[in-house]
């Protein structure tokens, strides 16, 4: 999965979130209405499509789109 | 993980009291609308049933428990009382030993409780199969329940609308004929945080109780009194452990997962249910909810679940099932067990 195909699965997820609106550099917190429940719906979504557990405390040391996904990359290889 | 099996015991009935006050969701004012609604997509709460504050949980599983008696009158031949619950009527005497009183059963049964929440119906279960499978206890009179809400603050939105109330009232028997019950059992104390009241019981005392509400974080508001629970850390607890436990189960047991009819889980989160069922590939059909309409329910859940969505299957033909709790402690417990000619009702307490 590429970076633009995680990017869909986020924009699909999150109701609140317009298709097309969301880029590497985006800063995830800062995205509208983000709260505690948003961070359990991509914990879910990530475990699903990449079979990789993110814990709290990871997810907090983490900021954009491209940080997520550079981890995941890591934590799958 | 423990593995145990446990012979001869059956599931004779299944009944279910639940408070007749209703709280909705879209009606939590402490939260924005937009959030009130993504708190019912994630979690799957649409509305929940809420105790007065006179209703006790062991007045609920006492309703549960005297229609079931009565309904199968068997008062009489009850030789073990078991009480699961987090929330018993007081610090001593035991819940049990008071329901065994008011419901009129004889004097020579044993009563004693269990301390367990999310875990503690499939807990009951293993240990009254346990009993049964002694050969000296017939019949076991199992209630499990919590009144959750009175411990949750109103402004705390991770703990107050996620909460329901529920008691209900098992009866196993012996039965020469039952096929075995396969149970997995595992704890894991790293994770007593997660979910806990830390005042008002011996390590912080009831006379130095921290009454002081403080602000954790928007949205979240409680004093030391009151349950607090992290979600994440029980999401990622959930998500790591349950999956992996029902594999490891359905080896020990020699069984395949296609095999299993349906998969009763305790109801914590939608969420949490909807990705065990993914990672176990797992139909949807299979894996019936009762969180839309009662929350949370704690030890209730299962058992509710039941009695709310299989009504029919479980009092005519057997199935295969397989039962998992998971949750406060950390504490997690899975069985398989077929069920076959359960009664089952479904009471509300005014």
């Amino acid at each position: 999965m590429n970076i633009q195909e995680f990017i869909s699965i986020i924009e699909d997820e999150f109701d609140e979130v317009e298709t097309g609106s969301l880029s590497p550099e985006t800063s995830f917190r800062q995205m509208e209405g983000w709260s505690s429940m948003h961070a359990l719906i991509l914990i879910a979504l990530v475990d699903n499509h990449f079979d990789v557990l993110l814990t709290g405390e990871e997810l907090r040391g983490l900021n954009t789109i491209q940080d997520l996904y550079d981890l995941l990359e890591t934590k799958k290889a | 993980m423990a593995f145990l099996k446990t012979e001869n015991t059956r599931v004779s009935a299944i009944y279910t009291c639940v408070p007749q006050k209703k709280e909705r969701t879209e009606d939590y004012e402490w939260i924005s609308m937009q959030e009130r609604q993504l708190f019912t997509k994630t979690t799957g709460i649409i509305e929940r049933r809420v105790a007065s504050e006179t209703t006790t949980c062991s007045d609920l599983c006492f309703e549960a428990a005297s229609q079931l008696l009565n309904d199968l009158n068997c008062k009489d031949e009850i030789d073990l009382v078991l009480f699961v619950s987090q929330s018993p009527d007081y610090f001593l005497p035991a819940t049990s030993i008071v329901l065994q009183n008011r419901l009129g059963i004889p004097t020579n049964s044993l009563a004693f409780d269990v301390n367990l929440g999310c875990s503690g119906f499939v807990y009951g279960l293993s240990i009254a199969s346990h009993f049964i499978q002694s050969g000296n206890i017939k019949k076991v009179l199992f209630l499990a329940g919590d009144k959750s809400t009175i411990s949750t603050n109103y402004e705390d939105k991770s703990t107050f609308p996620l909460f329901g109330d529920a008691g209900t009232a098992t009866l196993l028997e012996f039965d020469e004929t039952a096929k075995s019950w396969n149970f997995s059992m595992a704890s894991d104390g790293k994770g007593k945080d997660a979910i806990i009241i830390e005042h008002g019981h011996s390590r912080n005392p009831y006379g130095r109780i921290d009454d002081e509400t403080v602000e954790i974080e928007p949205g979240i508001k409680r004093s030391k009194k009151h349950l607090k629970l992290n979600g994440m850390e029980v999401f990622n607890f959930a998500l790591k452990e349950v999956a992996p436990s029902i594999k490891e189960l359905l080896v020990f047991a020699e069984k395949q997962i296609e095999e299993i009819d349906y998969f009763v889980f305790h109801q914590a989160n939608k969420l949490i249910n909807d990705s065990v069922r993914k990672k176990l590939k797992i139909e949807e059909n299979k894996v019936p909810l009762s969180i839309d309409y009662f929350g949370n329910t704690s030890s209730a859940s299962i058992p509710l679940t039941i009695c709310k969505e299989l009504e029919q299957i479980v009092s005519n033909e057997e199935k295969t099932y397989i039962l998992s709790g998971f949750g406060v402690g950390f504490s997690w417990a899975t069985v398989i067990l077929e069920l076959a000619n359960v009664k089952t009702k479904m009471i509300e307490y005014a």
